[in-house]
């Protein structure tokens, strides 16, 4: 069922993440929220400086696997994975890993755009000071600024609310907020979700560039996004088989590849809109 | 009486000639349908129910201003209690008693408080020893609160030896502690769950999460509980009687918190029994300066939590 197109030359060899320039290699085998599986059997090789795409229909796990890859499903309760996600060669569900370490070098941009109310500046420094910055803050705040796109916008108002921004505004803020202390990899769980259509193509513009400096791992409902951001996809659907619903990776590789050519079924249904 | 239901059954066209058929007397405003007959009437008797329920407020207001004003003078502030039919006197050293034991009931609540709701809301919400905590808080704001006092002159007043505005501090933070711990409890779980996921997601510790993030974000509510418990602990008169007593002079300094220290609510529950009427006057001018200062805190209260950042 599972197929990872091993063409480009990352599969199995790969698993600790050092070669071929594979920054998270993610290997899961089964995850749980309690005695309910929510996923299995979904291996991601995530490439420096690309952009992964995550996509599927409603309930396939695909957020899930997303979340598991900055350890945030360590806040829900009853979260169990079984399986290994490589991060730079280390296991971040090793024993020794501090989560909150991974997660000052695996960023999360949400669904929901969540400033903080505060100031716009005070979004920023509050990341900053977390990560022991000794710096210029005011240059990095307006370097992560201008890397959004909204420094122009912002600029005479860094002082006032960040609740004050609109919904798109305060989105690219909360990338800017990721992006301002530097991490290796950016997570999105459905960025642009509670975007309009002009917010939405803004991110995705700024999601190309970005990914220049950072690797970025998207999860969308929308497969125009995929397909015209992302270099790799992964389809995720769920297997009702077995008794409840266990979402699955049924095919990862290049995006263009998996939206032309799809090689299993259930991709093809998928993409041609034939369910989900 | 064309619903959906109708519309659905008949088809469009149908729907359409339905319409047609309806007069246009259908659609003109009547009071003699009962449905809007009854909610007109409902309509009055909401109105005149609000005009009733006020009219103790208002008469409680007024009786306070009109005869609280007919004492009231500059010289209540810096002059002390009057002694029976002594001309003038006011109750200065019950302004600052009043304000002292307050202050030390909030400082001593306000951290304990707010600790205890971080707990609550976010270190143990589930654990056995906030259900504990929770439950006794909860039964303890609708204590009593002359057993705050009798409490605070057990552990405070029997072991010190005297009547002190520190024992009146501790026995108004008895009842001020339930009311901080239930709504700041309320304001940290009212913060939306994206803005935890927010600081967790930028590698924030829980502790960092909780105090650079939660708290300020859940302030303005916090102040407001701050600011009710406040208001109401000025107000209480029996907690003190057991513990601060009264005093007929000026605090001194800050050896004098140990000795018994007047409040207003004292003040006001003493000359209001007494035959003197420049004393009674004198309960009504205090009662006024009281409900002022009540007044003065809720109106702070209020603008601190409609503030942002």
């Amino acid at each position: 069922m599972i197929q990872v197109q091993e063409a480009n030359g990352h599969g199995a060899a790969t698993k600790n993440g050092a070669e071929n320039n594979i920054v998270i290699n993610c290997d899961i085998k089964e995850l749980f929220y309690g005695t309910f599986k929510a996923v299995r059997d979904t291996m991601i090789p995530i490439q420096t400086g690309s952009i992964t795409a995550f996509i599927g229909p409603s309930g396939c796990g695909k957020s899930t696997v997303l979340r598991s890859l900055n350890r945030m499903n360590d806040l829900v309760r009853g979260f169990r994975l079984k399986g290994q996600v490589h991060f730079r060669g280390n296991d971040i569900y090793g024993p020794t890993i501090d989560p909150v370490a991974v997660r000052r070098h695996i960023g999360m941009v949400f669904q929901q755009p969540n400033p903080f109310a505060m100031s716009i500046y005070r979004n920023f420094s509050f990341g900053l000071r977390l990560n022991g910055f000794k710096g210029d803050k005011a240059e990095r705040v307006e370097k992560a600024l201008r890397g959004a796109a909204l420094w122009d916008e912002v600029k005479d108002k860094l002082h006032k609310s960040a609740l004050a921004l609109s919904g798109g505004q305060q989105q690219r803020l909360c990338i800017a907020r990721a992006i301002a202390t530097e991490p290796a990899v950016l997570l999105m769980d459905e960025p642009c979700s509670a975007l309009d259509p002009i917010a939405t193509r803004k991110i995705e513009e700024l999601m190309t560039e970005l990914k220049q400096r950072f690797t970025i791992a998207i999860v969308t409902h929308n497969l125009q996004q995929a397909q015209r951001v992302a270099d790799k996809t992964g389809f995720l659907y769920v297997d009702t088989t077995q008794g409840g619903r266990t979402g699955y990776l049924v095919e990862f590789g290049d995006s263009r590849e998996l939206f032309e050519n799809p090689r299993e079924k259930h991709t093809q249904e998928y993409i041609r809109g034939e369910f989900g | 009486m064309m619903d959906e239901t109708v519309v659905r059954h008949l088809g469009r066209d149908d729907a359409a000639r339905l319409a047609a058929l309806i007069g246009t007397a259908e659609l003109q405003k009547s009071l003699r349908r009962p449905r809007s007959m009854f909610s007109f009437a409902m309509n009055v008797i909401v109105t005149f129910l609000t005009f009733v329920a006020l009219v103790p407020l208002f008469s409680v207001v007024y009786m306070l201003v009109a005869k609280g004003l007919h004492a009231f003078s500059m010289s209540v502030f810096t002059s002390l209690p009057p002694s029976a039919g002594e001309i003038g006197g006011g109750f200065g050293n019950a302004i600052i008693g009043t304000l002292i034991m307050v202050g030390i009931a909030t400082l001593i609540s306000v951290p304990f408080g707010i600790m205890a709701a971080i707990f609550l809301a976010e270190v143990g919400p589930t654990t056995r020893l906030a259900q504990f905590v929770r439950f006794s808080a909860k039964i303890l704001s609708g204590f009593p609160s002359v057993l705050a006092g009798v409490v605070a002159y057990g552990a405070i007043v029997m072991l010190t030896g005297g009547f002190s505005a520190w024992a009146g501090g501790i026995a108004l933070s008895l009842l001020m502690l339930p009311t901080v711990i239930l709504t700041a409890e309320d304001a940290i779980r009212m913060v939306p769950p994206k803005i935890r996921e927010a600081a967790i997601g930028m590698g924030a510790t829980s502790t960092q999460t909780i105090w650079r993030v939660m708290l300020p974000t859940a302030m303005p509510g916090v102040l407001t509980g701050v600011m009710l418990a406040v208001a109401r602990a000025a107000g209480e008169t029996a907690p003190l009687l057991f513990t601060a007593r009264f005093s007929n002079y000026w605090l001194d300094g800050v050896s004098g918190l140990s000795e018994p220290t007047a409040s207003l609510a004292v003040l006001i529950y003493n000359f209001s029994s007494q035959p003197a009427v420049n004393q009674q006057d004198m309960a009504w001018a205090a009662s006024l300066v009281l409900v002022a200062i009540v007044l003065g805190i809720n109106l702070i209260g209020q603008s601190l939590s409609s503030r942002r950042i």
